[in-house]
């Protein structure tokens, strides 16, 4: 009995089918759940989906690479979906025309804010200039922090996972920071997510408000160009200030 | 539908051959979305097809990102040796980022508005 039980998971473990259909079942489950509590941020679908993963896969001693092998055609997907999101961009295109100034000046203040921010926060914890050159292109999408991490001396896999944390918290901190701060208009709330909150902040933005949306989709772009014009001028002005 | 994905897919192609061609400092997908909106742009609309493919896609876009993500599991050790510094800069990074943009932001488009 158990031998069969242990025969059928080494043939399932071996396929996509199974990871496929575990990040898909997780990921309804989750959505279900966070409906059900009234959308509430802290239990974010990619959070709880990661954590149930992970638990899993740890669990029953499966190592990332198998599940990844998996599971890497939704992964693919990302790719397309991106792409996908001049449909919502388009739609803002007139608007953007009219605000393009504020939009460029908020732009760069943001960018250079999220960079000198972290590094200014790390070094005076004491942080290695690995971690500080992992650290400094978070608020990217991660095929761009990684990058850019791995070009400056830091470590792609530190920059993924500080991607992931900025994006997640980043989303959380959003709803009641906003409020709290009164930002009213859709284009503001949705331009600092994206800058910040990169595709994460995205996601959840694109489910709230067409507007939000779209511009957190223009705030994520925009910045992660502009993370890797700025990232070369980081070890030149560290060098200047003598942090490095 | 089917129309739709492929023009997603032969736009991201588009911007992956762009982006190695120009040796250019962005990943190619965020390339073909620019080059998309200017396809709908010269065509002067979002056919409706594509409106709704991509309406679907990106109502689940976190769904996609499950798997990346989940290679956390791989860092834990490293994020370990340097946690302090590590977990404080990214929250406080994060936190004052999202400040000063969505501030920033607000006012000028306040003064915009009034100026007109």
């Amino acid at each position: 009995m158990t031998d069969g039980f242990f025969e059928i998971w080494v043939f399932l473990a071996e396929s996509p089918l199974l990871w496929l259909t575990l990040t898909c079942t997780v990921y309804a489950s989750a959505v279900w759940v966070y409906r059900q509590c009234g959308s509430t941020p802290f239990l974010l679908p990619i959070l709880t989906s990661v954590l149930v993963i992970v638990s899993l896969l740890l669990l029953t001693g499966t190592p990332y690479p198998v599940y990844f092998e998996g599971a890497k055609f939704i992964h693919f997907l990302i790719g397309p979906a991106t792409v996908a999101l001049a449909v919502p961009l388009y739609s803002q295109l007139r608007q953007l025309r009219k605000i393009w100034k504020p939009v460029c000046i908020a732009l760069l203040i943001g960018s250079v804010t999220a960079i000198a921010s972290t590094v200014l926060i790390a070094w005076a914890l004491g942080a290695s200039t690995e971690t500080i050159m992992s650290l400094a292109p978070r608020s990217a999408t991660m095929p761009i922090a990684m990058a850019l991490a791995d070009h400056f001396g830091g470590q792609p896999s530190l920059a993924a996972v500080a991607v992931a944390m900025t994006g997640i918290a980043g989303t959380i901190m959003a709803p009641p920071l906003l409020r709290w701060l009164r930002i009213d208009s859709p284009q503001a709330r949705g331009f600092s997510v994206g800058v910040t909150a990169h595709a994460i902040g995205t996601a959840r933005a694109l489910q709230l408000h067409e507007t939000i949306g779209a511009f957190s989709a223009l705030g994520m772009s925009l910045n992660g160009i502009l993370t890797a014009i700025l990232m070369p001028l980081l070890p030149w002005v560290l060098h200047g200030l003598g942090m490095m | 539908m089917i129309y739709a994905i492929t023009a997603l897919f032969v736009f991201q192609l588009l911007g992956e051959i762009l982006v190695q061609a120009l040796s250019l400092p962005l990943p190619g997908p965020l390339a073909g979305m620019l080059l998309l909106t200017v396809a709908f742009v010269v065509r002067g609309g979002v056919p409706a097809a594509m409106e709704q493919t991509a309406g679907s896609m990106l109502q689940h876009l976190m769904l996609l990102f499950i798997p990346a993500v989940t290679g956390v599991m791989l860092y834990f050790d490293h994020v370990a040796k340097e946690w302090q510094p590590f977990v404080i800069a990214t929250l406080g990074g994060t936190l004052i980022t999202l400040v000063v943009t969505a501030v920033v932001l607000n006012r000028l488009l306040k003064n915009h508005k009034e100026n007109q």
